[in-house]
């Protein structure tokens, strides 16, 4: 399984790098001091990071640590969950701060997508997953609809499997095939970023291997944040790595760096597999 | 071999003796069974009763086997006339009077026998509109209610008290509810008119006409409305499960595409809760169909001469008008009139004729579900 993924990792690290260089002077996202909690119960305590353009950015962490809840609340899915805000702090957003009363929250999911972690596609056609954002947003015209649904098919490397069966259910595509399906459907609404919440924990290796190169290609253009709690998936993904714990950013910092010389003690326990 | 040496009559020498526990465990099977065959039994013997007694009168022999005479004409009363040789002529008023003529002196007696003779159209048209109706309104008022409760409302004290109001509402008898439909729809909805009637609760003058509480009448819409309070908290419910059981995800990937709740709701909640839903409102609508306090009140006439259409009201009359309705033409056919051989023809018509139609209604419903099911399915 490694070596299938080694060696878009190694190409696309270096074109990444230099990406990262010309990004990392203005971070798109800006967590900033943020305090979260479920009705009375504290899960994020002043989380402070910055998230550069065109990286991919991993976040692990052991179960409950907080790492899917600040996800969560980049596109503000949890607004969803009675009870659920954001204490102290804000997040913004190319300097907008994306919990204001005045933002409106609908632009704000068009520009943050989400994929989640059980691959969930309607279930309807491939082609009516694909253009639910669009229609959802009123666009009429069937000509921009079908070419936006084979961009982002063929953006999602699913193009040439799915073209001959474009009107046949979701349901029946391969589980990674379906959650390329769900990567497609985030990726027609042209988000600039991209969250993905362990979107490889119900697939296969096989499966795995693709969606992480798809990462890899979906990087130039997007930019990509990942919750993992598989960490050679972390170190074959990402750019940059945040490791939590108990809803305190503990290190973040250069993939590489941290995984190879963590600053952090408790860092160092969990990447060896002595804690969570 | 050993053959056993002084019984040929010996028992299985290898047969397991039954212990205490499978007696047991065999008697409970027993207990349960039985009580499973005792429904069936009574299931088949009311069903086989009614076919035996009414299909004769819905069929006939020649064609078109169909005895349309009892489907297309309006109850009327059943004269019977016997003649001295012993003749019986069955026929309607206007028969009678000619038979009487011809027959002259020779009358020995005249029965009349009240909605028996005749057919029972009135009846089938008069349910089948209050049904229609009854279904848009139950399942406009249940799914919206549903869809609110689990969908917007905030969960808390205010909305478990809503939930058990709407639970206990399944419990308040039906005549409860025929009253309650008296009141409310028939003496106290409000009308637009432009001459509103002297037992108006209350008139609210808009301008170009006046808002009247002065309730519908006896009308289809009155009972109508009736019957889905009647079956409204079956609907509610079960809506609401249905609502629940669609995947989480669903919603947050909408959501998360960027549409809004009400598209979420409408696009990737309610069509996958929809197959779930309509097969619960079956039992529902099933029931409506042949409930008879609550329209008794409301809609239902124990006679009538005219379609709901062929009144004052025109087409209108399809709501305006008050009706027939199979559940009470039976009960009026069952206890209003004295029984005689004559009478049977137009009770059991009737039965057969309304659980053929409840039926009818049942499997169309299944159908829909099948159909819907296989177009949404996760």
């Amino acid at each position: 399984m490694t070596q299938t993924v080694a060696p878009p990792s190694v190409s696309s690290s270096s074109s990444s790098s230099v990406a990262a260089s010309s990004a990392t002077t203005q971070p798109l996202l800006k967590i900033n001091e943020v305090d979260f909690a479920y009705g009375a119960r504290q899960t994020l305590f002043g989380v402070n990071m910055g998230i550069a353009q065109r990286e991919v950015t991993a976040f692990i962490g052991p179960s409950g640590c907080g790492k899917s809840t600040l996800l969560r609340c980049i596109n503000r899915i949890n607004d969803m969950i009675e009870g659920a805000r954001i204490t102290k702090g804000n997040i913004t957003l190319g300097n907008v701060d994306i919990n204001h009363p005045d933002l409106d929250v609908i632009a704000l999911r068009r520009k943050v997508g989400m994929v989640f972690q059980k691959y969930n596609p309607f279930p309807r056609s491939i082609f009516e997953n694909v253009a639910y954002g669009l229609e959802v947003a009123g666009m009429k015209n069937k000509k921009v609809i079908a070419e936006t649904v084979e961009r982002s098919l063929r953006s999602a490397t699913l193009w040439e499997e799915v073209k001959d069966r474009l009107h046949e259910s979701a349901l029946g595509l391969s589980g990674g095939q379906q959650q390329r399906l769900c990567i497609a459907r985030t990726l027609s609404v042209r988000p600039e970023v991209v969250l993905m919440d362990e979107p490889c924990a119900a697939l296969d290796p096989i499966a795995t291997a693709k969606i992480e190169e798809l990462i890899h290609q979906l990087k130039k253009d997007y930019t990509i944040v990942i919750v993992t709690h598989n960490m050679e998936q972390a170190v074959r993904v990402s750019d940059k790595t945040a490791f939590f714990y108990l809803g305190k950013l503990i290190e973040f910092n250069n993939t590489m760096t941290l995984f190879s010389t963590p600053e952090n003690e408790q860092t160092e326990r969990y990447l060896s597999g002595r804690m969570g | 071999m050993h053959a056993p040496a002084n019984s040929a009559l010996l028992e299985n020498p290898f047969a397991k003796r039954r212990s205490h526990r499978e007696t047991y465990e065999f008697l409970v099977k027993s207990v349960l069974r039985g009580a499973t065959y005792v429904i069936l039994f009574a299931t088949a013997a009311i069903f086989l009763h009614i076919i035996v007694k009414g299909s004769p009168i819905l069929f006939q022999a020649k064609a078109p086997f169909i005895n349309t005479e009892f489907l297309t004409k309006l109850p009327e009363t059943l004269h019977v006339l016997e003649d001295k040789q012993g003749h019986i002529y069955k026929t309607d008023p206007k028969g009678a009077d000619a038979i009487k003529h011809q027959l002259g002196d020779n009358l020995r007696q005249e029965k009349t026998i009240s909605y028996s003779g005749g057919g029972i159209l009135g009846p089938i048209v008069g349910t089948f509109l209050l049904v229609l109706v009854c279904i848009v309104v139950a399942l406009f008022l249940g799914i919206s209610s549903a869809i609110y409760l689990s969908e917007y409302a905030k969960p808390g004290k205010f909305i478990e008290w809503v939930r058990l109001a709407i639970l206990n509402l399944a419990g308040v008898p039906s005549v409860v509810f025929g009253l309650f439909g008296l009141g409310v729809f028939v003496l106290a909805a409000p009308v637009f008119t432009n001459t509103p009637m002297d037992r108006a609760l209350l008139v609210i003058p808009l301008g170009f006409t006046q808002m009247s509480f002065q309730g519908w009448d006896t009308s289809v819409l009155s009972g109508a409305f009736t019957l889905a309070f009647v079956i409204l908290p079956v609907i509610i419910t079960a809506s609401e499960e249905c609502l629940r059981a669609v995947p989480m995800g669903f919603r947050e990937t909408s959501l998360a595409l960027g549409a809004t709740r009400w598209q979420t709701i409408w696009r990737s909640v309610l069509p996958f809760a929809m197959p779930g839903i309509l097969t619960s409102s079956i039992l529902g609508i099933a029931r409506a169909a042949g409930e008879t306090a609550p329209i008794m009140f409301t809609a239902a006439l124990a006679f009538k001469d005219k379609l709901p259409w062929q009144g004052e009201a025109g087409l209108g009359g399809v709501f305006t008008e008050s009706v027939q309705a199979l559940p009470y033409h039976i009960y009026t056919l069952a206890a209003r009139i004295p029984q005689n051989e004559y009478s049977e023809r137009a009770q059991y018509g009737s039965v057969f004729v309304f659980l053929v139609l409840v039926m009818t209604l049942a499997t169309a419903s299944v159908l829909l579900r099948r159909k819907l099911r296989a177009k949404y399915k996760w």
